[in-house]
């Protein structure tokens, strides 16, 4: 005791405690063990539950895995490897299945002297989403994205070049006839702009491209639809129909809004038949019954039955998806439009419709990522998508008896394609949310 | 002195019906419309002509010919003699079998993966993020193809079950077989059915047990008023409730109308549990799951539950915070803040994408292609076909019975969205 104040405490401390570090139970990893795994009886049976089925499945797949054999030309082979280590056949993956046929995996039958047109081509297709997909990108490569979908038809299916061309020369008609037109009558020149190209793709178009590829004969190989397959066919019926899909959506979903009781009601019975029915239906009536609906003798592309079947489909569910979004905005911003004196379509285009198509980015990307996995389905009409090729690989004798190696590349590929969309669509979201920030 | 008169009409001119917006309407209608007669017209022409030159005609008579071919599932009477109208019948209580199961146990796995998705425990939450991004971005069907692999491939033969020291047993104390041929469940049968009885094929020691129609409508009916009896006891609960203020214990009231019922109508029927055992070589009574209606109730279950999580998280986030804490602060306890507060607001945004999702699992149940269910599409849409050659009314029946489910499930949503939407004022 001190001299200092002698009667009145007992005691007093006279200089501060050091600092001392916190309980080990309140810092650090155990805390954070505390607070996110043990918090309750039920959290801590949950985590141990986890923990279980974590290290089972890894306990159970891990090795499989890890024993993997990936130079092996037969399954055989493949599992005389794995003997040689000592092992059974089922204890090690046989993943050079994959080494020794990934190439019909991703491109089908399509002849392989020629692989590097469906890489240039998936190339080309980046280069031209590019502007549309980031806005940070110089606005004249849209002049690119145009151009995009001729060099991508050029490059899958080659054929000469000239067809496309004529295709591109026929908007160029069209475009000629606006501006010529419009000024002598604005409705001459939209009648002109519509009819006009139709007529040179219908009657001058094929001669044209005909006499030149008799003349000038260039282009590439030509590649029939049937030799695609695997990942190029589901990429290519994928981004077809996505492309084409979306423009066709939103037309149907302005459509439903319509106050024109013929237009709305046709496209509501169009859309509820649509979405009605599955889409393994509708690839069955595009294989089967389509000839019935055409002239007598027409006989088109399978791949091309698909597309269109697949792009009427996916609109089908977009316009829906971008009906929701319409349906989303306050009535303010149409009577905005119209009291601006604005006419339809450009108080669609300027106000309506980039409001509602940003409420409904994460609909739309779902609806594609749908779509990109219905891709599969063709399978079941006779087109080699990746599954279907996984059929073809186990059937023949070098690889007779292999499953999961197969399912499990191909699930792979899917959720990356499928996983950076949605990846996509939640920057997208992101960047456009203007409000709440 | 001047008469007020009318402005001069103005004479109607043609130009009015473009440039004119109350004329355009109908100027633009009529043409869309003619572009769509004529279109129809087109195919149906088309069609007409392309019938004729096959030689074939449009009826629907073959509904009625015999279908000639064997059905392995079937939840109605059929043999390969009976019409293909009753194939097709078949066939459409397969699809709403495998629909029915697959929406029940998405929905269950959907809201458990959901509930524990929101959960603060990283674990938990980083696995069910697993399953759902997982599932979300493979097509369903390499799952139906996989889950259909694992189970005959992977899974043990009967005959593995057989000897002193089998290679593989029963799960669940000896009640269910898992096999490479589809898994063998238990069944109930009973000792005194109004049927008639028959013996279990032949085996010492069991009794005569048989399942018949009439017992099940009976336990049915027992049920059915049972449900209607304790409706009963609830509304006199809410009444005196209202009345007093207090509100009758009556849970037992209700239990005991459930059980005691059903208790007595199964003891009178000897209702008995008829356990699947080997016989030759492969297992024989109880109910067998075949594996293709297992993997696809497997895939559409684990894939549609990975969608039905997703929007479950959305429909409790969707409930801001402040309602769950004004609930606290008024005192209430956290199950019945859950009950009254949280849940009402959250199932007014679940739903509607909710039974948009039992719409697509109805739909994709015709994924039953890749396993060789017998589902509609296999029947009807199928092997009639084939047979008859009348791909049109094939398709168009098929069709149309999709797009009927549809609208059934679409105005069951639309019933639901009228009652709960949001009454402002």
């Amino acid at each position: 005791m001190s001299d200092t104040n002698t009667h009145a405490v007992s005691y007093v401390r006279e200089s501060m405690l050091a600092e001392s570090a916190p309980p080990s139970t309140e810092t650090g990893t155990i805390k954070w063990m505390r607070e996110n795994l043990f918090s309750s009886v039920l959290n801590s049976v949950l985590t141990i539950l986890s923990i279980l089925v974590v290290y089972w499945a890894v306990s159970k797949i891990g090795p499989w895995f890890w024993n993997s054999v990936w130079d092996a030309g037969s399954l055989t082979e493949c599992r005389e490897i794995l003997a040689a280590q000592g092992m059974g056949g089922h204890d090690g993956a046989c993943f050079g299945v994959i080494k020794d046929r990934w190439q019909q995996l991703i491109f089908g039958f399509y002849p392989s002297e020629y692989y590097w047109r469906p890489v240039l081509a998936l190339l080309v297709f980046f280069v031209g989403i590019t502007p549309v997909l980031f806005d940070s990108v110089p606005r004249k490569m849209l002049i690119l994205t145009i151009l995009t979908p001729f060099v991508m038809y050029l490059l899958l299916w080659g054929g000469a070049i000239w067809l496309p061309l004529m295709v591109v020369a026929g908007f160029g008609v069209g475009y000629l006839a606006m501006k010529f037109l419009s000024p002598v009558n604005g409705l001459l020149g939209t009648i002109g702009a519509i009819i006009l190209p139709l007529i040179f793709w219908l009657y001058l178009a094929g001669p044209i491209a005909d006499w030149l590829t008799f003349y000038a004969p260039i282009g590439f190989e030509f590649v029939p639809s049937k030799s695609f397959g695997g990942f190029t066919l589901s990429l290519v019926i994928g981004i077809v129909a996505i492309i084409l899909s979306l423009p066709l959506g939103i037309l149907l979903a302005l459509a439903r809004q319509s106050n024109l009781p013929i237009i709305k009601y046709s496209a509501v019975t169009f859309i509820e038949v649509i979405r009605g029915v599955p889409l393994i239906v509708w690839l069955f009536t595009a294989s089967l019954l389509l000839n019935y609906f055409l002239p007598p003798g027409t006989n088109f592309d399978l791949m091309l039955r698909v597309i269109i079947m697949v792009t009427l489909f996916s609109a089908a569910y977009i316009a829906e998806v971008v009906r929701g979004g319409l349906a989303a905005l306050p009535k303010g911003q149409y009577e905005g439009g119209d009291s601006l004196g604005l006419s339809y379509w450009q108080s669609m285009q300027l106000i309506v419709l980039p409001q509602a198509l940003k409420i409904s980015i994460p609909g739309i990307v779902n609806t594609f990522i749908g779509l990109f996995k219905d891709t599969t389905l063709v399978v079941f009409i006779g087109l080699f998508d990746p599954i279907g090729l996984a059929g073809a690989i186990r059937a023949s004798t070098d690889w007779n008896g292999i499953y999961w190696e197969l399912f499990i590349f191909i699930g792979v590929m899917f959720f990356i394609f499928c996983f950076s969309m949605g990846r996509y669509s939640l920057y997208l979201e992101n960047k456009l949310q203007r409000e709440h920030r | 002195m001047s008469t007020l008169t009318d402005p001069p009409k103005p004479a109607f001119r043609l130009s009015q019906l473009i440039y004119d917006t109350r004329y355009r309407s109908i100027t633009i209608q009529l043409v869309a419309l003619l572009l769509m007669v004529l279109g129809i017209g087109w195919l149906v022409n088309n069609t007409v002509q392309n019938l004729a030159a096959l030689g074939k005609d449009f009826n629907f008579g073959f509904l009625d010919n015999s279908a000639g071919y064997d059905i392995n599932q079937r939840l109605i009477d059929y043999n390969s003699q009976m019409s293909h109208g009753r194939a097709a019948m078949v066939g459409i209580l397969n699809t709403l079998l495998v629909a029915f199961l697959g929406c029940v146990t998405a929905t269950v796995i959907g809201v458990i993966a959901g509930v524990l998705r929101l959960s603060k425990n990283w674990v938990v939450s980083r696995l069910m993020a697993v399953y759902v991004e997982g599932f979300r971005n493979i097509p369903l069907l390499l799952w139906i193809i996989l889950i259909f692999s694992i189970m005959s491939e992977s899974m043990p033969q009967p005959k593995d079950f057989r000897g002193a020291e089998p290679a593989a047993s029963m799960i669940f104390s000896d009640h269910v077989a898992v096999t490479n041929r589809g898994i063998w469940i238990p069944r109930l049968g009973f000792t005194n059915s109004l049927s008639g009885n028959e013996a279990v094929a032949s085996v010492e020691g069991l009794p005569a047990v048989a399942t018949g129609g009439a017992d099940w409508a009976l336990i049915g009916v027992t049920l059915l008023i049972s449900i209607i009896a304790i409706g009963f006891v609830r509304t006199r609960a809410s009444q005196l409730q209202e009345a007093t203020g207090n509100r009758p214990t009556t849970w037992y009231l209700q239990l005991g109308l459930l059980v005691i019922p059903f208790v007595i109508v199964a003891l009178f029927l000897g209702m008995t549990v008829v356990t699947p055992f080997l016989k030759g070589f492969n297992f024989t009574e109880g109910t067998h799951l075949r594996n293709s209606l297992i993997a696809l109730w497997i895939a559409l279950s684990l894939y549609t539950g990975a969608f039905i999580a997703e929007i479950v998280r959305a429909g409790i986030l969707a409930v801001s915070k402040g309602q769950s804490e004004a609930a606290f602060a008024l005192g209430m306890r956290p199950n019945r803040t859950m009950n009254l507060v949280i849940l009402p607001q959250a199932m007014r945004v679940i739903v509607p994408p909710l039974i948009s999702q039992y719409l697509n699992l109805a739909k994709n149940s015709s994924l039953a292609i890749a396993v060789g269910y017998m589902d509609v599409r296999a029947t009807l849409g199928g092997i009639t076909i084939n047979q008859t050659g009348r791909e049109l009314e094939g398709m168009l029946l098929l069709g149309g019975f999709y797009l009927l489910l549809s609208l059934l499930i679409s105005s069951v949503m639309n019933y639901f969205n009228n009652r709960t939407q949001l009454r402002e004022r």
